[in-house]
């Protein structure tokens, strides 16, 4: 792949009362960071199963980022403080399996830093691009859906007939 | 041998327990699990060096079972459990899954159990979690057998081969589990004989949305060889039963034993060793290490 076009896609998991707030401030107050991170917000830290990583790089995320509220700072008291501790696990796991580190990182941004939080996002995506396209996982990904293209999209079909049935 | 029978005989007259959890010698060199609920059978239990199988994966498991079997549903039940295997049990009443006063523990002095069932039990031939053993005595138990007697002389090759892992680059390293996930099955034997692989419905079987594929393709099976490693980080006991039970050989103890040493280095834990701690990933501490986050 030319890397000087390449350009990383890069998945952020943001809590809904810290960090996506920040990330809103970030917006309004017009910084400016690269725009290569989708965020998914979710209600906490703490409830980001490793399981998402997984599937993020299964569908070709380049790096991720995985951000919350300060410790202390939870507005469900200890989220955070669980999450801490599994993703210091989870993070060494990876790289013990070959994953670098850089390919998934965490952060603290809360409310009011949304200073941090396009500094943060600048941060992950140099050290991305640095790294360059994540091709170990994404090569597994496109072997599989090669050979079992029903299986592989199963779980968005669900999705999208719950979508089409509920919404 | 003959102590342990009549004690478990005693145990099933006088009602104490629902169930003996033991050991049946199959031949001279195997065993395997048995779960005897009427006194009379008491005579088939056996305890030496071919007493492989981690029985604590039973009490959580066939529990159901044996609630049909006996109509009791109190249920206490006895386990003869290794030192090791004891470890397993206690983990097991930290995580709440079972109470210790539901538990009668028979427990022996050991000195190592064989690596494979049908060879002698030698220095050649010994389970690789014996050999740097620290528990040849049990540190919990409710009745104890066995006189104690020198571990065979043996090198564990496993720490080596962790450090040879860790000085591959990362690339290296990806190809390397890239190989062994390769050869996986997904039989979940792994799971099936962790006793700490309780959970009624397991994230694999979990279909809406599939988060792990079934068919043994790489992608599904890396996921499931991180997931059952992560889900077993920090509270693993190394009964070494997963890779005992994989029927293609992948080294998944390479896996639970850097987890393990995470554990003890950053938080000076050991799974299984203590009812007075509470489980590591079960609970937190503020002062935690808070490098990983910016
Ligand atoms: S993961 Fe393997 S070694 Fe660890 S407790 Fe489970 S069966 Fe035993
Ligand atoms: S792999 Fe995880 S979800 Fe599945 S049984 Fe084991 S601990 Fe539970
Ligand atoms: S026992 Fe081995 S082959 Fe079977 S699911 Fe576990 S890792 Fe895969």
């Amino acid at each position: 792949m030319d890397n000087q076009k390449w350009e990383p896609k890069i998945v952020a998991f943001v809590c809904n009362w810290c960090t996506y707030t920040g990330a809103d401030l970030a917006g309004t107050s017009r910084m400016k960071y690269p725009a290569n991170t989708k965020m998914i917000r979710v209600m906490c830290s703490g409830s980001v199963d490793p399981v998402f990583i997984l599937k993020a790089f299964e569908r070709g995320a380049d790096g991720i980022l995985v951000s919350g509220c300060h410790p202390n700072d939870c507005h469900y008291n200890a989220g955070n403080f669980h999450a801490r501790r599994r993703w210091d696990f989870f993070h060494e796991l990876l790289d013990f399996i070959g994953i670098e580190k850089g390919r998934l990182q965490f952060s603290w941004i809360s409310a009011s830093e949304g200073k941090k939080f396009a500094d943060v996002v600048s941060k992950v995506t140099k050290d991305i691009k640095a790294m360059g396209p994540f091709t170990n996982y994404q090569k597994m990904n496109s072997e599989f859906t090669a050979l079992f293209p029903e299986e592989a999209n199963a779980d968005s079909e669900i999705i999208n007939q719950i979508k089409e049935t509920v919404l | 041998m003959k102590e342990l029978r009549e004690h478990a005989k005693e145990l099933l007259e006088k009602g104490e327990v629902s169930a003996v959890i033991g050991y049946s010698q199959v031949s001279e060199k195997r065993t395997k699990p048995i779960i005897v609920t009427d006194p009379q059978d008491t005579d088939q239990l056996v305890f030496n060096e071919y007493c492989l199988n981690n029985l604590a994966v039973y009490l959580t498991k066939a529990r159901i079972k044996v609630s049909c079997r006996t109509k009791d549903k109190t249920l206490k039940l006895a386990v003869t459990a290794k030192p090791c295997d004891v470890h397993s049990v206690v983990a097991l009443i930290q995580e709440n899954q079972i109470h210790r006063e539901d538990i009668h523990i028979i427990s022996f002095n050991c000195h190592g159990v064989a690596k494979d069932f049908g060879f002698e039990f030698s220095g050649d031939n010994i389970a690789s979690k014996c050999i740097n053993c620290e528990t040849h005595k049990p540190l919990y138990f409710d009745k104890i057998f066995g006189e104690e007697k020198e571990t065979p002389k043996a090198s564990d090759d496993a720490m080596e081969r962790i450090q040879e892992i860790e000085r591959m680059s990362h690339q290296e390293r990806f190809e390397f589990f890239k190989n062994e996930f390769d050869k996986c099955i997904k039989c979940y034997a792994c799971r099936a004989v962790c006793p700490l692989c309780y959970c009624q419905r397991c994230i694999t079987d979990k279909t809406i949305p599939r988060w792990i594929e079934s068919s043994s393709h790489m992608r599904g099976n890396f996921a499931w060889n991180i997931v059952r490693a992560f889900h077993l980080s920090g509270r693993c006991t190394g009964c070494g039963e997963c890779e005992r039970a994989c029927p293609v050989d992948i080294p998944l103890s390479l896996l639970n034993r850097r987890m393990a040493i995470k554990a003890k280095k950053s938080f000076s834990y050991v799974s299984g060793r203590s009812l007075e701690t509470p489980t590591l990933v079960g609970s937190f501490n503020e002062k935690d290490n808070d490098e990983l986050f910016m």
